[in-house]
Order: structure tokens, then C-alpha cells, then sequence
């Protein structure tokens, strides 16, 4: 049962073949025998069961939402009402939220049962899950390595299987670049696809939420829900929602795959590479056409970023400063000792990092030469991808230059952390979707594969990786030790 | 005041707009509510929550931009401002900076001691207002009371064009009718919906360059901006006559004590990082939505003043006194109709006269006057008709701003109607003269200053009822003879 799909899951519970409360225990059971994983900040234990059972009266009546029963794990970067929400931070360790986030309550409102807030890097700003004020997640196909982050909690939990499903938030790569490392599937949505009311903002023009899950369908099936317009976003794009489920068959002769040259240069492992080009080879097969492309810019894209996500960041996180809500110091002096030992000891060191670096760029004669340039930048890159799609259906690359890192190899270079996010982060500044999907092991850990589509062809992409799910079991690999527990 | 220096002022008010819900949320704007039980989470600054922009406020900065000849931007932009206060939720301001809704225009201005005079506005855009901090009744702590966090303010921003306090009251004045005219705002200084900093400076007569200004913050009455203005001047100008230097600071003006104090000087000011919020679109206006609003735009002031010059033959004085609060032209327009439309300069004078300086005694707005325009229109007919005197009509005034109503039970009542019978007005005349005989002899021997005291008498003997012009006329006939 633990390697079902969503698909699967649902048949078993129409049939009652078992009960979503019986499934909530079965992995409520596996979240506790893996829980050296650390992949939970909060497990909803009694909330889930009661959830559970709501929704199997429900399907007794008849009545029944889309995901009716399904367990989900949100990652903690998700406002869930009435549960806490870290952040992944020591700042809102005592922050219980008092709504809900609009992909929480769509999720919820289809019948999805939430199981647990996973674990996460800072205030998502991390490539390693190292940045959480609750300690690493540990990738659970090899424990000494990363599971990749920020969403690393949630990538890890799903390639447990302690979840069939969970959500995840990417700002430069923190879905696709957990998901490739873990060996599950994850989709960062085109920006504005879907709400990002009650997700805790990191950069606000480049953070977007979508599905983790083992198969393309599964995410097919999630995103289908977590889509929409919301009207309390105003960066939330009303265009209809497609059918994601229905095009998944869809053949893929004559699509026109792009490889960007710049993807495969310097840096990227060779094995990694080899397992893209095995890749290649299949979607060849089933009649994809393969066409080198160029994209530009791509080695701009790492300090475009790191001057645009700090300098949203730097002013998304002033409201954490202790007056309302979360972490105080204690017995501040007066107002600017609050200010400054709350977010001194509420914050961790990348987070202020972060800050401090945002605050420069942004800081008076300083704006034109760092911010401003950075936007210009910015458009170039979304330029050039522009021009791609004039050429080609789909974008294909390595989501990362290698697989899963040690844990402590990067922690202390946070350059050379930076870097693994290469192939991901200019995905972010032009407000593309992207898909990462399982690619094969090296060195016994995952490789991911990227696509990359046209703004709104979040169908396209799963169609793809559904199709190439179909000629490879990459997906269905479970982690050693995983298996029965 | 010194004459040899020039005092350079430049205004920026912050207007809140009466919308009913805040500029990105949709939590109520009413005043006076119990603290923190007009504030949401959104304007909390709770983790994850989103603006909405209010378009509802974009309608209203672009009636304004149109009112003032502005252009109005087809794309503005809303900014962060960051800075840490406890009333600052978010620790930054939506607010627009380099990209505002409306850019330049003008207020025609009439000041109480000068010559109209035209002053250019720089802009207006829109942002969010700050909570407050309550520093009284918390022994040792502050209280943060976060019902206006969000309510929509409009920051109009003029050019350096005001030369005197009083030119800058003017301003003021201009603009907050205007605003009411607009019914973009309640403009109630006391609740702090039309709050306004001065920009200070002097210089020598004739010098080009502008001296080092301060800013006076958040003045909240006419009298105050005045005052401020006044001292903060005077305080400049000995400063540079003693040889000193004016530091660039931010000042308050301390009402009790009459005086400006330094807040912070420039060096202490916050950097205050503005990027474009990311989290809103840029808000687009096109022609066809200016085109709405302009429709929408109601007679503004000085095309009032222009229309009761011609059509009331007013003169441009009464006209732009009249004219000088929404409230006072309805009031005169009201009382124009009410007493027939015969008399628009009878109708003014009555109430820039009598009218204002019984409200000003008693300090009461003209909406709160205890005489209705349809009573004073009523009365005004009654003088137009001959029915009574402007004498009488004066002491029927008061009978009304004592709390009477009706005119012509007044009239009845107390006997007051005039009386144009000439042979009851012979009668009275023949029984003056004849009681006054000496006199009589006296006028006809060369004293025809005795002719107003024969008037007198007459009044006196009749109450003041006889028609003022027979009387004139019959009384020179009668000493003709």
C-alpha cells in the first residue's frame, strides 16, 4: 500500500478495500517509524484521524470531494488554522496560525486529510534542509546525505512514502531540486498559478507553491486542485484550469524537446549527464524530436537572484519583530532592543544573511547598481526563454549538476550551496513552470531530470513526464530500508 | 514680521479618504472604534496574508487629479517603505513613490490678505495610513492600536509656492473645500482625516537660491499651521541673523507652548529602501475609465464662484466667500430659492452678514445653523415684498436664531407688518408735526438737519412698521407747505 498512487489510493477507498482512516494510521504509523528522518515539525495525528473519519462518513453518504481521504503533508511554510506553523523557524516556533492558506483550504475542501507540517529550511531559504531551527532532514536513500531543500521535508517524507503526497514551496529550485534529490516527482507551477495567500513569503515575485508526489499523475491530480484564481492574491492569474489528468496520454510524436547548451557544460557530473542522455534516448522512442537550444543569460541567473529574492526577503520578514506574534526576547529594554534581540535570536544565520544582504542592495545609492540592474537582468533572462520557446516545445535538463550532497559538505561555503540551484533558479526569475521527475541513481542516490515549459503548460509537462513514467520505473524505486517497516 | 526675508513654505497633506473598507483589505474605516476591532489579520501583518488593492480608492485619486488639472498616470506603482515602528505591522508602508497617480495640476487660492494666486501642485499618490501608538495609561509600555493601519490616505504634495502662514491657510482651506466638495473625504481635522506638514525655509528678498528648510510635522488645525509657520520662521530668521545655520531636521510644533521643536535632524533620518511591491500589480487607468470619473466630477468651487458671479451678479468677492465650503453655497442657494429668487445680493448679504457672525458666536458649522434657509429665504421675501423692513427683518433674525420658525406667524403675531397705507401714514406724520411744532418752525427757518429727527419720531410712534420710502416721501411733502 505504500507505493500506491493517488489514482490507487482512491480506487482502494471506493472500493473499501481499506478506509482513509485506516490509511491515515498505516502512515501515520510509518511517520513514526521513520521519524529519524526528521521529516515533521508537527504531526496532526488526532486532527488527521478525525478528519479521516469525516471523510469516510462522507463516502458512506456518497458524498465525495476529488482527493476524498487521502492523506497530504504540508509543508510548513503552509498557514493551517488552529496548527502551528514554523516556518521552519525558531521566530514562529510559537506561531499557531488563525486561518487557513487558500492551497490548505482547496486541498481540505477536496477531501484531502493533512497528516503533518514537514520540515524545511528557514524560512524556505536553503538548498540542503540544514537551515531548519529543528535540525536536518536526512535524505532517506542515503542518511549522510541532503534530501535537498527547502522543501526537503516534504521530498523526503513522500520518498519514505510516509506521504502519498505533499506540498512544497520553490523560489529558486525548493521543490524541483528536493524532489530530483530525493527521487520523487515535483512541479513549481507557472507564477501566479497558484495562490499564494497564507504561504509565508520568502520573495514574493518569484515564490510559488505546488505538488510532490512519486508519479507526474499524482502531481496532475493535485494541481488540479490547488490551481485557481484567487482573489486574495492579486499576483494570482485568472485563466481557466485545464484538465491535467485528461492530457496525460497525449502522444508525444513530434514534440520538440530543447537542451539547453548551457546546461550541459562545465560542472555537471558526467553520470548525471549519461542518465539525462538515457532519457533522451526514450522520449527519441516515443517520437520526441531533440534540438540543441541556446539560453543565454543562465550564468547571470545565480546573482540576479541572490540581489532579488534578499531584497524582497529583507522586507518580507520586518513584520517578524517580535510586537505581535512569535518569537520575543526576553525582557527587552525598550522598543529597539526588542527589535533587535528578538530577531537576533528568532532568526538563524542564513535567514540573516539574507536580510542583511537584501538591505544593502536595497539601501540608498545603492538600489540602481544592484536592484535595478538586477530586474534589468531579469528580463533578459525571461527574454531568452522567449526566444527558446519560439523553437521548441519544452525545455530539458538536469535539475541539479549532481546528486545528493553530504550532509555539512556545503553548510559552511554558502556559495558553492548556491550554485546547486544553476539549472533552477532562472526558471524562478522568468516565472516558468518546471518539472523535475526521477532520472535514474548515481552513486545510489537520485538523479532528477528538469522540464521546463511555456508560461501556463503545466499540462505539458505532465504529460511528458507521464508518458516517460510509463518506459521507466525510476519513479516506483524505493529507498532502501523503506520498503515494509 | 522682517521684511528683508522671504519665507519660502511648501505643504504636504495627508487626506483619508472615506472609503468603507481599508486600501488593501476589507476591514471597516469607521472612526472612534474600540482599539484593534478594525484590523484583520491583513492589516495585522500576519505571516502569509496578501493586499487587495481598494480600486474604490483609485476612483477617488483620480476625481482629485482631475478636479486639479493633473495629469492622471496610466501606470502607477505601489512601493514599499521600510522602516521598524510598533504601529507599522508589516515594517513597511505600501505607498506609491516614483510612479504616482496624479502628477502636477494647481489650486487656485484666495487669501484673506492678498491677491488670488495660483499654486502648482508637485503630486498625489496613494498609500496606507500607520496605526497609533498609545503612550498614556500603560505604565511603562506603549499600546498599539491598529484600527487605522490601511485606511486610504491621498498625500498631496505642493510646490515651495506659498510665501506667508497665511497664504499656507489658504492652501489649506482651498484644498480641504475642495476635498469636501469632492466627497473624496470627511476632511475632520480633529479625527486626523486631513492632517498636514509644512515645509519651511527663508531666504534673503531677492536671493535665488532656496535656504535649508524643516519640516513641521502632522499640524492638525488651520490656527496651529499658522502659528507653526509663524515661529518656525521668526526661529529661522534669527538663527541666520546671528550668523548661525539651519539644520535640515523634522520638527513638531508644540500648540501649548507655541513653539517647534527638533524630532530628528536629516543624519537621524531612515533609509527608507523603497522597491515596488511585489505583491501588487501596477495599476492601469485607461481613457475610457478617466473619461467615468470625469463625468462623475461635481461643480467645484471655482466654477461656482465664476457661475454665481454671472448668474447671481455677484461680485467676485461674495461669490468666492460664499462659495467657500459646499455647505455655505447650498445654504445660499437654498435661502436664494426659498425667498423667490428676486434678491441674490440681499440672500449674500444677510448671510456673510448676519448669518456667519450670529454662527461664528456661537461657534457652529453652517450645517448646524439654527435658522433653516428656508426660514431666512422667507423672511428675505418678506423684505422684498414690503411686508416688513430690513429694520423689522433684523429683529425677526433673532426671533428665528432664538428657535422660532415660522416668518409670517412672527409678523402676525407681534403686529410687525408694514404698513404702506398712505392716509394711516399721513395720520401719524400730521401728529409728529403737530406735537412738534418749535421744530417744525426751526426746519422751515433753514435747519433741514431736523428732517431725520422728524423720521425718528415717526418710527418711534409707529414701531417701526411704516414703509420707510412713503414715509420719506410724504414727510418732505407735508414740510414743503
Amino acid at each position: 500500500m505504500y507505493n500506491y498512487t493517488i489514482a490507487e489510493l482512491l480506487k482502494g477507498l471506493d472500493t473499501r478495500q481499506f478506509s482513509s482512516e485506516e490509511l491515515v494510521k498505516f502512515f501515520l504509523g510509518r511517520i513514526a517509524k521513520k521519524s529519524s528522518l526528521n521529516c515533521f515539525i508537527t504531526v496532526t495525528e488526532t486532527e488527521a484521524l478525525l478528519a479521516a473519519r469525516a471523510q469516510d462518513n462522507k463516502r458512506h453518504k456518497g458524498e465525495q470531494a476529488a482527493l476524498a481521504g487521502i492523506p497530504i503533508a504540508h509543508k510548513d511554510i503552509f498557514c493551517t488554522k488552529g496548527i502551528k506553523t514554523s516556518c521552519g523557524s525558531k521566530m514562529l516556533d510559537n506561531f499557531v496560525s488563525p486561518y487557513d492558506a487558500t492551497l490548505v483550504s482547496r486541498l481540505k475542501e477536496a477531501g484531502t486529510v493533512l497528516i503533518g507540517k514537514t520540515n524545511m529550511d528557514e524560512f524556505a531559504m536553503g538548498s540542503s534542509n540544514e537551515t531548519s531551527y529543528y535540525g536536518p532532514v536526512l535524505n532517506p536513500w542515503d542518511p549522510k546525505a541532503v534530501p535537498g531543500g527547502s522543501s526537503g521535508g516534504s521530498a523526503a517524507a513522500v520518498a519514505a512514502r510516509l506521504t502519498p503526497a505533499a506540498t512544497g514551496t520553490d523560489t529558486g529550485g525548493s521543490i524541483r531540486q528536493p524532489a530530483a534529490l530525493s527521487g520523487i516527482t515535483g512541479l513549481k507551477p507557472t507564477y501566479g498559478r497558484v495562490s499564494r495567500y497564507g504561504m509565508i513569503a520568502f520573495a514574493s515575485s518569484l515564490d510559488q507553491a505546488g505538488p510532490m508526489a512519486k508519479t507526474a499523475e499524482d502531481c496532475a491530480l493535485l494541481l488540479q486542485v490547488m490551481a485557481g484564481n484567487d482573489l486574495k492574491d492579486s499576483t494570482n492569474v485568472d485563466k481557466p484550469v485545464p484538465n491535467y489528468t485528461a492530457s496525460l496520454n497525449d502522444s508525444l510524436e513530434g514534440l520538440r524537446i530543447g537542451l539547453p547548451k548551457e546546461f550541459f557544460g562545465e560542472g555537471l557530473h558526467p553520470e548525471v549527464e549519461q542518465q539525462l542522455r538515457d532519457a533522451l534516448r526514450l522520449l527519441e522512442k516515443q517520437g520526441a524530436v531533440i534540438k540543441e537550444i541556446s539560453l543565454p543569460n543562465t550564468a547571470l541567473s545565480i546573482p540576479t537572484y541572490y540581489v532579488i529574492a534578499p531584497a524582497e526577503c529583507s522586507s518580507n520578514l520586518a513584520r517578524f519583530d517580535g510586537v505581535r506574534y512569535g518569537y520575543r526576547c526576553q525582557d527587552p529594554k525598550n522598543i529597539d532592543d526588542l527589535y533587535k534581540r528578538s530577531r537576533q535570536e528568532g532568526f538563524g544565520s542564513e535567514v540573516k544573511r539574507r536580510i542583511l544582504m537584501g538591505t544593502y542592495v536595497l539601501s540608498s545609492g545603492y538600489y540602481d547598481a544592484y536592484y535595478l540592474k538586477a530586474q534589468q537582468v531579469r528580463n533578459l533572462i525571461s527574454h531568452d526563454f522567449k526566444a527558446a520557446f519560439k523553437e521548441v516545445d519544452v525545455i530539458l535538463g538536469p535539475t541539479t549538476p549532481t546528486p545528493a550532497f553530504n550532509l555539512g559538505e556545503k553548510a559552511k561555503d554558502p556559495v558553492s550551496m548556491y550554485l546547486c540551484d544553476i539549472y533552477t533558479i532562472s526558471v524562478n526569475l522568468a516565472g516558468l513552470p518546471a518539472l523535475s521527475m526521477p532520472g535514474g541513481l548515481v552513486n545510489k542516490r537520485p538523479v532528477g531530470i528538469q522540464l521546463i515549459g511555456n508560461y501556463f503548460e503545466e499540462a505539458k509537462l505532465l504529460n511528458i513526464a507521464h508518458q516517460f513514467q510509463q518506459v521507466t520505473d525510476w519513479h516506483q524505486q524505493v529507498p532502501p530500508g523503506c520498503e515494509e517497516v | 514680521m522682517n521684511t528683508d526675508w522671504e519665507i519660502i513654505i511648501g505643504l504636504e497633506v495627508h487626506i483619508q479618504l472615506i472609503t468603507a473598507s481599508k486600501l488593501f483589505s476589507g476591514s471597516p474605516t469607521a472612526y472612534g472604534a474600540q482599539p484593534n476591532t478594525q484590523a484583520s489579520i491583513i492589516d495585522l501583518g500576519f505571516p502569509g496574508v496578501l493586499p487587495v488593492f481598494n480600486q474604490t480608492a483609485l476612483d477617488m485619486a483620480v476625481k482629485f487629479g482631475l478636479s486639479i488639472g493633473a495629469k492622471v498616470a496610466p501606470k502607477s506603482v505601489f512601493a514599499r517603505k521600510n522602516y521598524f515602528y510598533p504601529d507599522l505591522p508589516k515594517g513597511y508602508q505600501i505607498s506609491q513613490y516614483n510612479l504616482p497617480i496624479v502628477v502636477g495640476g494647481s489650486l487656485l487660492i484666495h487669501p484673506e490678505d492678498g491677491v488670488p494666486k495660483r499654486i502648482m501642485i508637485t503630486r498625489a499618490h496613494l498609500e496606507e495610513d500607520a496605526g497609533k501608538s498609545l503612550h498614556e495609561h500603560f505604565e511603562g509600555q506603549s499600546g498599539i492600536d491598529l484600527n487605522r493601519a490601511g485606511i486610504p490616505l491621498l498625500e498631496v504634495v505642493s510646490e515651495p509656492e506659498m510665501r506667508s502662514a497665511k497664504e499656507a491657510v489658504s492652501y489649506l482651506k482651498t484644498l480641504h473645500a475642495l476635498i469636501r466638495y469632492l466627497e473624496i473625504s470627511d476632511g475632520n481635522l480633529q479625527e486626523g482625516s486631513f492632517r498636514c506638514d509644512a515645509n519651511v525655509s527663508v531666504r534673503r528678498q531677492g536671493d535665488a537660491k532656496l535656504g535649508t528648510r524643516t519640516e513641521i510635522k502632522n499640524v492638525n488645525s488651520f490656527r496651529f499651521v499658522e502659528k507653526a509657520i509663524q515661529y518656525e520662521a521668526k526661529r529661522q530668521i534669527e538663527i541666520l541673523e546671528q550668523g548661525g545655520k539651519i539644520t535640515q531636521e523634522t520638527r513638531a510644533y508644540d500648540a501649548h507652548k507655541d513653539e517647534t521643536r527638533s524630532l530628528r535632524t536629516k543624519e537621524e533620518a531612515n533609509d527608507y529602501r523603497y522597491f515596488p511591491d511585489p505583491d501588487l500589480l501596477p495599476v492601469l487607468v485607461d481613457a475610457a475609465f478617466i473619461a467615468r470619473i470625469q463625468k462623475e466630477l461635481p461643480e467645484l468651487p471655482q466654477e461656482k464662484a465664476e457661475r454665481f458671479e454671472t448668474m447671481y451678479a455677484l461680485n467676485s468677492y461674495d461669490a468666492n466667500v460664499l462659495t467657500a465650503t459646499k455647505e455655505l453655497a447650498h445654504y445660499f442657494e437654498e435661502t436664494l430659492s426659498s425667498s423667490g429668487t428676486h434678491e441674490p445680493k440681499l440672500c449674500a448679504n444677510w448671510i456673510m452678514g448676519e448669518l456667519l457672525a450670529a454662527l461664528n458666536k456661537e461657534n457652529l458649522e453652517i450645517t448646524a445653523s439654527p435658522v433653516s434657509p428656508c426660514e431666512l429665504g422667507h423672511l428675505i421675501l418678506r423684505i422684498h415684498d414690503k411686508t416688513i423692513s430690513g429694520k423689522i427683518a433684523k429683529t425677526i433674525f433673532e426671533k428665528l436664531l432664538a428657535g422660532e420658525k415660522d416668518v409670517d406667524a412672527i409678523i402676525e403675531k407681534q403686529g410687525l407688518k408694514q404698513v404702506t397705507d398712505t392716509d394711516f401714514i399721513e395720520k401719524i406724520i400730521d401728529e409728529v408735526l403737530k406735537a412738534n411744532p418749535s421744530q417744525v418752525i426751526d426746519y422751515h427757518s433753514g435747519k433741514e438737519r431736523l428732517f431725520g429727527f422728524f423720521i425718528g419720531q415717526i418710527m418711534k410712534a409707529s414701531q417701526g412698521k411704516l414703509n420707510p420710502e412713503q414715509v420719506n416721501e410724504i414727510l418732505q411733502l407735508k414740510l414743503k407747505i
